[in-house]
């Protein structure tokens, strides 16, 4: 990575580093460009959309007991836009709830597995070694593990509703495919010249790991990431479609597609419209996903 | 080979080690115990119902005793159906999941790789991107939304299988044999038009090729072997991700299989169910994988001697 931003910064041309080659291949990547695009408009939708109606997520309309959606042009700020459920409940605000909540929960899981998972490859690829071997055994048996029922595991451990304490948990045993990762990076960073200098002018491990081993490892790791957060919300949906997650009045998008799934003989729309949300979500991560990898590796596509 | 199978049996018993100790422990860490209910016992019942199951010794001593049991093949009493021990309430259901998921596997390999080499075979036509979209859409849609989406269209609107429940009856297995096979189904097909793909480039193609030979000869007498060997291991976390989705697909169908067992027992916070199937479970897991790993050796013996 190093090179390339030297040899960039040789030629005529204005430099340009890793990075902004990566943006401009990923600008050309037009299904990754569409899912980002997808994405945020989703996010945004869930950060905003819940203002413009008069609904709350919690609040129950009894004029309006699963009423099909319908569109009203003269009440838009009260009209149920994709209807409501068997309480009278918007479906498209819980819906957007259940985003919120599973973006949220998605983000915050991925950020500690990363965090651990860095920490723990960077360390091992760079110290080497009996450490090194010690601490991939670890890696192996709990890659070895089946994960899921871990995580079912940890759900009995907490209060129900805790969702943020459980995801931190779901993060913290889903670090291992980033510790392979990082630490394979390591491995051959720890051989590079660079690290060879910045040792012999007597820099602190702790040093050479933050600002020379991690900073060098970052492109797999964010292209592992974006796939991460789809892995998490689908964990979340799961764990919930199963009663295990989030509980009454609270929604997620595995709550609601449950709920759905109860009620579809007679409510369709209340399975149709946070399934839909739930695989757009998952879809569009994964083409991002894609599109990063090829973007930031491009030796490999 | 038999160093080799000595040395994947050894990796796997840590492994067991590590989810019987780790289940243990983390589960009797939980708040709340399986005799906490809506109305509070009186303190000296809770306190003999706990003597009774042993929940009143040091941890440690119970950890031995569920060792010891386990060793003998005894899960211990299911603290919620309190006339079932949990190897029974497991053995009953058992059956039901194991052919459930032996069908689904069944089901997606013999879909899966026909659909592979078919995309592989007709690179970058309309009929390889078809497929290959297919592929990313099943492995995209969890089965929570697939079953319940299946159990819609071919069910309620057209009537063609039955929407839910249990009888000794093929027709209520199609569904959800589907739903669960899909995603696997997903990956193999992706998994051998990949790898199909790359040894049709490799030098011994080349040179078969060159000898005039038949290009159906040529795929399935020499490029097939060596492309199918990474759907071999991938059986492996196919058997997991079948065990994860069991869960799934026995509660939107109403199957009396196991899984739930997995899922009511950690609702209820019923200590012995929990752990016993994760065990049970997990333990099925990795022997899947090790099965697997041992005949992807057997297949390719550079795996062995790497």
């Amino acid at each position: 990575m190093v090179e390339a931003a030297v040899t960039s910064a040789a030629s005529s041309t204005p430099p340009h580093g890793l990075w902004f080659d990566a943006w401009e291949r990923l600008k050309r990547n037009r299904a990754a460009v569409a899912a980002a695009v997808v994405i945020v408009t989703i996010a945004l939708l869930a950060a905003l959309g819940p203002a413009l109606v008069a609904h709350r997520y919690d609040s129950l309309d009894w004029e309006q007991i699963a009423a099909p959606p319908r569109w009203d042009g003269s009440h838009w700020h009260t009209a149920h836009w994709l209807g409501t459920d068997r309480l009278g409940r918007d479906v498209f605000v819980r819906s957007l709830y259940g985003v919120r909540l599973s973006l949220a929960i998605g983000l915050l899981a991925t950020i500690v597995s990363l965090l651990i998972g860095t920490a723990w490859g960077a360390i091992a690829g760079y110290v080497g070694g009996r450490v090194d071997s010690l601490m991939m055994r670890a890696v192996d048996i709990f890659n070895s593990l089946p994960y899921i029922f871990l995580v079912i595991i940890l759900t009995t451990l907490f209060d129900r509703g805790n969702l943020f304490v459980l995801f931190f948990a779901i993060g913290a045993v889903g670090w291992v495919t980033m510790a392979r990762i990082v630490r394979g990076q390591a491995l051959s960073l720890r051989r590079k010249e660079f690290v060879q200098a910045a040792i012999a002018l007597g820099a602190r491990p702790s040093h050479i790991l933050l600002r020379h081993i991690v900073p060098n490892a970052i492109g797999p790791v964010i292209v592992y990431a974006t796939l991460t957060i789809p892995q998490m919300i689908l964990y979340e949906s799961f764990l919930s479609f199963l009663g295990l997650g989030v509980h009454e009045p609270l929604a997620s998008l595995g709550t609601l597609i449950r709920e759905g799934s109860v009620e579809m003989e007679a409510a369709v729309w209340l399975l149709l419209t946070p399934a839909g949300l739930l695989a757009v979500l998952l879809v569009c991560f994964g083409l991002l996903g894609d599109g990063l990898r090829d973007a930031l590796d491009p030796g490999d596509s | 080979m038999f160093t080799y199978a000595l040395r994947r049996i050894a990796a796997v018993v840590p492994a067991l080690f590590v989810i019987v100790t780790l289940s243990f422990f983390v589960i009797r860490l939980a708040p709340g115990g399986p005799f906490d209910q809506e109305q509070a016992l009186p303190l000296e019942v809770k306190a003999n119902l706990q003597a009774a199951y042993g929940l009143d010794k040091p941890l440690i001593s119970q950890y031995v005793r569920y060792i010891g049991g386990l060793a003998r093949g005894d899960l211990g009493p299911s603290f919620r159906f309190r006339d079932f021990t949990v190897s029974e309430l497991i053995a009953q259901g058992l059956p039901i999941s194991v052919m459930l998921g032996l069908a689904a596997i069944v089901f997606a390999l013999a879909a899966g790789i026909p659909i592979g080499i078919f995309a592989a075979l007709h690179r970058n036509t309309a009929v390889d991107h078809g497929a290959i979209g297919l592929a990313v859409l099943g492995l995209a849609l969890p089965s929570f939304v697939v079953g319940p989406l299946l159990a819609l269209i071919f069910g309620l609107y057209l009537h063609w299988l039955p929407v839910a429940g249990w009888e000794y009856d093929a027709r209520h297995l199609v569904l959800p044999v589907i739903t669960l096979a899909l995603p696997v189904m997903a990956s193999v097909a992706r998994l051998t038009r990949g790898s199909l793909l790359e040894v049709l480039r490799a030098g011994f193609i080349r040179t078969a090729r060159a000898k005039g030979m038949n290009e159906m000869r040529i795929v399935w007498r020499h490029a097939l072997r060596p492309a199918l060997l990474p759907v071999v291991s991938y059986l492996g976390p196919a058997t997991a991700a079948v065990l994860t989705g069991s869960l799934v697909v026995e509660t939107v169908f109403g199957l009396p299989g196991s899984g739930r067992f997995l899922v009511e027992g950690a609702v209820d916070r019923d200590y012995s169910l929990v752990m016993g199937m994760v065990i049970v479970y997990g333990t099925l897991t990795l022997l899947c994988n090790l099965a697997a790993d041992l005949l992807y050796g057997w297949l390719d013996p550079r795996v062995r001697h790497g």
